[in-house]
């Protein structure tokens, strides 16, 4: 019984949950999975379109997003009604009004005597409120993470799109180039770039920008590559619609959906970066209020303010805790197999 | 398979030149004089025309490039500007410490991830498996500086005067002195033994230094538990959402079909496939552990190759900064080369490309 | 055919109930069935996607997981109570007693073991053999199912066999403990028409060598009409009609199983349009009340039958083994 001659082998099955396309191997596929979604979930075949009502019930659904959703609004109003919130000016220093630097917390409700002046978490070795600080934190983390991932987005697709789409030399050139940059440990690169570009917030934000682009870049030229090849498209082409046209208003919007998620979860990811490059010392500069500093200039008092590392620390967590778990949201409720 | 490995390996040269040439480029553009870096006030610019002469600083920047490449490839990474000592020596003395944190952490959050994810995967929804996707999340999100710091605060002074106590820095206790093993067994002193004998832990073991040893072990765990905590959560997801897209697969129907009991069904044919994603995982992982060594050797006062290379960029030695760049990009190169290398063999799929 | 008319059924199915609890609501994707397979039969059990055949087979092996269960109705396998087995107990059944071929051969082998492994886990399982002697036996089965060159074809990986070498695997993976009863579901479905016909000759061979039963599941007519002694066709979870193949293909009763019989093109024979059944299969949430296939029965508005809508008709016999569920055939609604 001579099967083979009649019988087309059927389609090997790729590992898992992974589509390896042209030119890729597997683990590579892999591998852009787990760099977009450094949480270690699932980040799943491309979804096309999306049908946002239904995300958008979908998402509500998700406890995850919910809870996600809840810890960055309580960041966004600090962050907004900070004036408001914080009792001092997060930079004056109060050595006038009869305070030390480091001295423990002063709270009213629980005890401290009406004379002296209220401290929630104590003063910094500077002499200035804790708590203001904390506050103020709030508006450096969420604007430099979320602009570090928007121009790393913006790049990143245009590299990705203009790869997938026209192939060939370009194709390779722009690859080498996001593999070589893909090859650092991405602190490591982030350290390297805001070196050369000198210390500051914009060179750090750019930096991290920089060292992330290559992560997008691959997850959309994946994406066109794989929407290149589906049927609607080559109907396009037959009926003579223009390769811009069809890479804009076409592939384009495909695209969205997993990079939504995508820049979500890197959100979270460049709020860390942004707070160790700022606790080596090479972001933020003082007196700018940022959580990972004002760790940073407290580390050596660790063993005897440890409240001061703590809370700052802390607020880095919930911040991150926050867009991970949105991310996760926003990913289970496109891709509802993948709800977990 | 030889074929696979050869191809990759031919494929991952242009980048290994690329990642030589953005080293070089991004160490030359560090801003600063390297001669005044180095000599501070004594640098006149007499001494300093001198000082680049001698490092051929002043030939066009091709020509440097290329002196730099043919260094590389013959293994010569120039000298420490601060230290004054051949980077090679620096790298020899400093590498074994980092590799050693690495390993313990990667050790560490392989043998707690993975066992993590199955036992989430495989009770999907249960209590256990809500409680360790919670615990994996709250990991994931944690700066490891600020884990570092916490875990000295609660180890070093909440617990100071119980047994459960650990020291909060460095790596061999004040005052202890390890013997290398050459010198135990009176071996030549060359580049490798003294490489070798900066495994403090091995060298210890395998010398039968037991203070010794059981000082490193103990000023190890705190720094390790530290680096280990993102790429645990991480590998623990991985393995759990692996676990999950494979339980659900045709064939594991099969396998209950045939009669297998459950324990069966996922520890044989359910987990052989969902390792193969998370072995991948576990050589990006050695990115995130290279980069989290730089802030652990920071906080726990570590003399590895985060530490030195972090100070090297702040005190512009740049012939370091370049060195040792070059190395723990190289290495994450071949890390996950075998990492391919060792998915090939566990997918039989994959080798028939 | 050799059927051997016999006493005892192998496997009884009746009033069985597996609903899936979901989000949206409950699903009742079995409701009702009775199903009689009789030793040494070939039965062909028939409907659309989605009509429950698959759970059903499903639930005889009590493989239904979770948001999914058994709520209701009995199995017996030679007379044993398969539901009020303990899962250890039903373990040694699967697998030795009553085994299962699916769809998609090449999927549902693991694609990390060798087909020959496979085969032999069957055999070190129920058959507590060594890891020697069970490879052995994996090599016959091949053989026996008709893949030349066994032993070299055992050193394959599921990826490396075409659809019709991995059916015929699992086939032998099937047939390893020598099993009572075989049910195969939809097992020539994503084969190519000549290896369709090769699995089914295999199928017949081994009800005729080994007596084996088998439920065959598919929605292809054409293979029921090949090779299956009785058919009983499914419909929203129902059982619409069931009778012997000739009878069933000659003298259709039910207004489905006409639409389905009908809507098969045949070659040479010319028609303007082809007969298709309206409408689509309804949402096993939401069922409709009265007959589940009302709503696209011609014959009903031919009729001009109220109590389709109003009550559910029952599965009633019309003439010797042949029963039907459709008052079209029922005094009362006249």
């Amino acid at each position: 019984m001579s099967d083979d001659l009649y019988d087309p082998p059927d389609r090997p099955l790729e590992p898992t949950n992974v589509q390896p396309l042209d030119g890729m191997e597997a683990s590579d596929a892999i591998r852009d999975e787990v760099r977009m979604d450094p949480s270690g979930g699932s980040v799943g075949a491309v979804t096309s379109g999306g049908l946002w009502r239904t995300v958008g019930r979908e998402v509500v659904r998700k406890k995850s997003a919910i809870i996600g959703m809840a810890l960055l609004s309580v960041l966004l109003l600090l962050a907004v009604f900070a004036p408001i919130i914080a009792p001092y000016p997060p930079d004056q220093v109060l050595f006038d009004e009869g305070v030390s630097p480091r001295d423990p917390p002063c709270i009213h409700l629980f005890g401290c005597p009406e004379d002296q002046p209220q401290h929630i978490l104590g003063i910094d070795g500077n002499g200035r409120d804790y708590f203001a600080r904390i506050v103020y934190g709030s508006r450096v983390s969420l604007l430099a993470a979320f602009a570090a991932v928007l121009f790393a987005v913006v790049w990143g697709t245009l590299i990705g799109l203009v790869s997938g789409f026209f192939g060939g030399w370009t194709d390779n050139v722009l690859m080498r180039i996001m593999d070589v940059l893909l090859s650092f440990p991405s602190l490591l690169l982030a350290i390297a770039v805001v070196t050369v570009l000198g210390p500051g917030l914009i060179n750090s934000i750019l930096a991290i920008a920089i060292v992330t682009i290559p992560q997008y870049a691959r997850i959309v030229r994946s994406s066109v590559l794989s929407i290149r090849e589906q049927e609607y498209v080559s109907a396009d082409q037959a009926l003579g619609v223009s390769r811009w046209r069809l890479l804009i208003h076409r592939i384009f919007p495909n695209t969205l959906t997993p990079l939504i998620v995508i820049a979500t979860l890197g959100i979270a990811t460049a709020v860390l970066e942004i707070a160790s490059l700022s606790f080596l010392g090479l972001g933020v500069q003082p007196p700018t209020p940022e959580w990972g500093s004002m760790l940073a200039a407290e580390r050596n008092q660790v063993f005897t303010a440890p409240h001061l590392v703590f809370f700052a620390g802390l607020m880095i967590m919930w911040n991150v805790l926050g867009f991970n778990l949105l991310g996760d949201g926003l990913r289970d409720a496109i891709d509802p197999r993948l709800g977990r | 398979m030889g074929r696979f490995l050869l191809r990759r390996f031919i494929s991952s040269i242009p980048v290994i030149i690329g990642i030589v040439a953005l080293v070089f480029a991004l160490a030359r553009m560090i801003p600063g004089d390297p001669c005044r870096a180095a000599l501070g006030e004594r640098a006149t610019d007499e001494i300093c025309d001198a000082y680049n002469e001698r490092y051929g600083l002043n030939d066009p920047i091709y020509v440097q490039f290329g002196i730099y490449m043919k260094d590389v490839a013959t293994g010569d990474l120039g000298e420490s500007f601060r230290f004054g000592v051949p980077v090679t020596e620096l790298l020899i003395e400093r590498l074994p410490t980092t590799i050693e944190l690495a390993a313990a952490a990667l050790l560490l959050a392989v043998i707690v991830g993975v066992p993590l994810g199955i036992i989430s995967g495989s009770r999907h929804n249960s209590k256990t498996d809500v409680v360790t996707m919670v615990g994996a999340n709250i990991g994931v999100s944690m700066p490891v500086f600020w884990l570092g710091l916490m875990l000295q605060y609660v180890f070093a002074v909440f617990l100071r005067d119980t047994p459960l106590a650990l020291p909060p820095s460095g790596k061999l206790a004040a005052g202890l002195i390890p013997v290398p093993f050459y010198e135990v067994w009176h071996l030549p002193v060359n580049g490798l033994t003294e490489f070798l004998s900066e495994f403090t832990m091995a060298n210890a073991l395998v010398t039968f230094q037991w203070e010794v040893f059981q000082s490193a072990f103990v000023h190890l765990i705190l720094p390790a538990v530290a680096l280990a905590t993102i790429p645990m959560a991480i590998i623990a997801r991985m393995t759990r959402s692996s676990l999950l897209d494979v339980l659900g697969l045709d064939y594991v129907r099969t396998a209950r079909a045939k009669g297998l009991p459950e324990r069966s069904v996922i520890l044989k044919h359910a987990l052989r496939n969902a390792m193969l994603p998370v072995v991948t995982i576990i050589g990006l992982s050695f990115g995130l552990l290279l980069g989290g060594a730089i802030l652990t050797e920071t906080i726990f006062n570590l003399a590895g190759v985060g530490k030195t290379l972090f100070d090297a960029i702040i005190s512009r030695d740049y012939t370091v900064v370049q060195g040792f760049t070059l190395v723990v990009a190289i290495s994450f190169v071949i890390v996950n080369l075998l990492v391919d290398l060792l998915y090939t063999y566990l997918d039989p799929r994959v080798r028939v490309s | 055919m050799t059927v051997q008319a016999s006493d005892d059924p192998i496997l009884e199915i009746s009033g069985l109930e597996t609903y899936f609890f979901t989000r949206d609501g409950v699903v009742r994707a079995v409701d009702g069935v009775d199903l009689t397979v009789g030793k040494g039969e070939i039965l062909g059990l028939v409907g659309e996607s989605g009509c429950g055949k698959s759970v059903t087979s499903m639930s005889v092996l009590r493989l239904i997981q979770n948001p999914g269960e058994i709520v209701g109705g009995s199995i017996r396998f030679r007379g044993e109570s398969l539901l009020d087995l303990s899962e250890k107990e039903m373990r040694a059944i699967r697998g030795d007693r009553i085994s299962m071929i699916f769809q998609q051969p090449v999927g549902s082998l693991n694609p990390v073991f060798t087909a020959g492994s496979q085969i032999a886990e069957v055999y070190e399982i129920h058959e507590h053999m060594t890891s020697k002697e069970s490879k052995a036996r994996a090599d016959e089965m091949l053989e026996k199912v008709g893949i030349p060159d066994a032993e070299r074809r055992a050193k394959a990986y599921p990826h490396e066999l075409s659809g019709g070498m991995a059916q015929r695997v699992m086939i032998a993976m099937a047939l390893a403990a020598d099993p009572e009863l075989l049910i195969a579901d939809e097992p020539t479905t994503a084969l190519d028409v000549t290896i369709q016909a090769q699995i089914i000759d295999l199928m017949r061979e081994i009800r005729d060598d080994l007596g084996t039963s088998i439920i065959i599941i598919t929605h292809d007519l054409g293979v029921v009409a090949e090779i299956a002694d009785r058919v009983a066709v499914m419909y929203a979870g129902e059982i619409v009609e069931e009778a012997d193949t000739k009878t069933l293909f000659a003298d259709p009763k039910h207004p489905y199983t006409k639409g389905l019989i009908g809507s098969i093109p045949v070659a040479g024979l010319r028609r303007e349009w082809l007969d298709v059944i309206p409408g689509r299969v309804p949402n096993l949430i939401d069922l409709p009340t009265g007959c589940r296939f009302a709503p696209r029965c011609r014959a009903r508005e031919e009729a001009g039958l109220t109590i389709c809508t109003e009550q559910r008709p029952e599965l009633r016999t019309v003439e010797g083994e042949h029963t039907v569920r459709c008052f079209l055939y029922q005094e009362e609604a006249r």
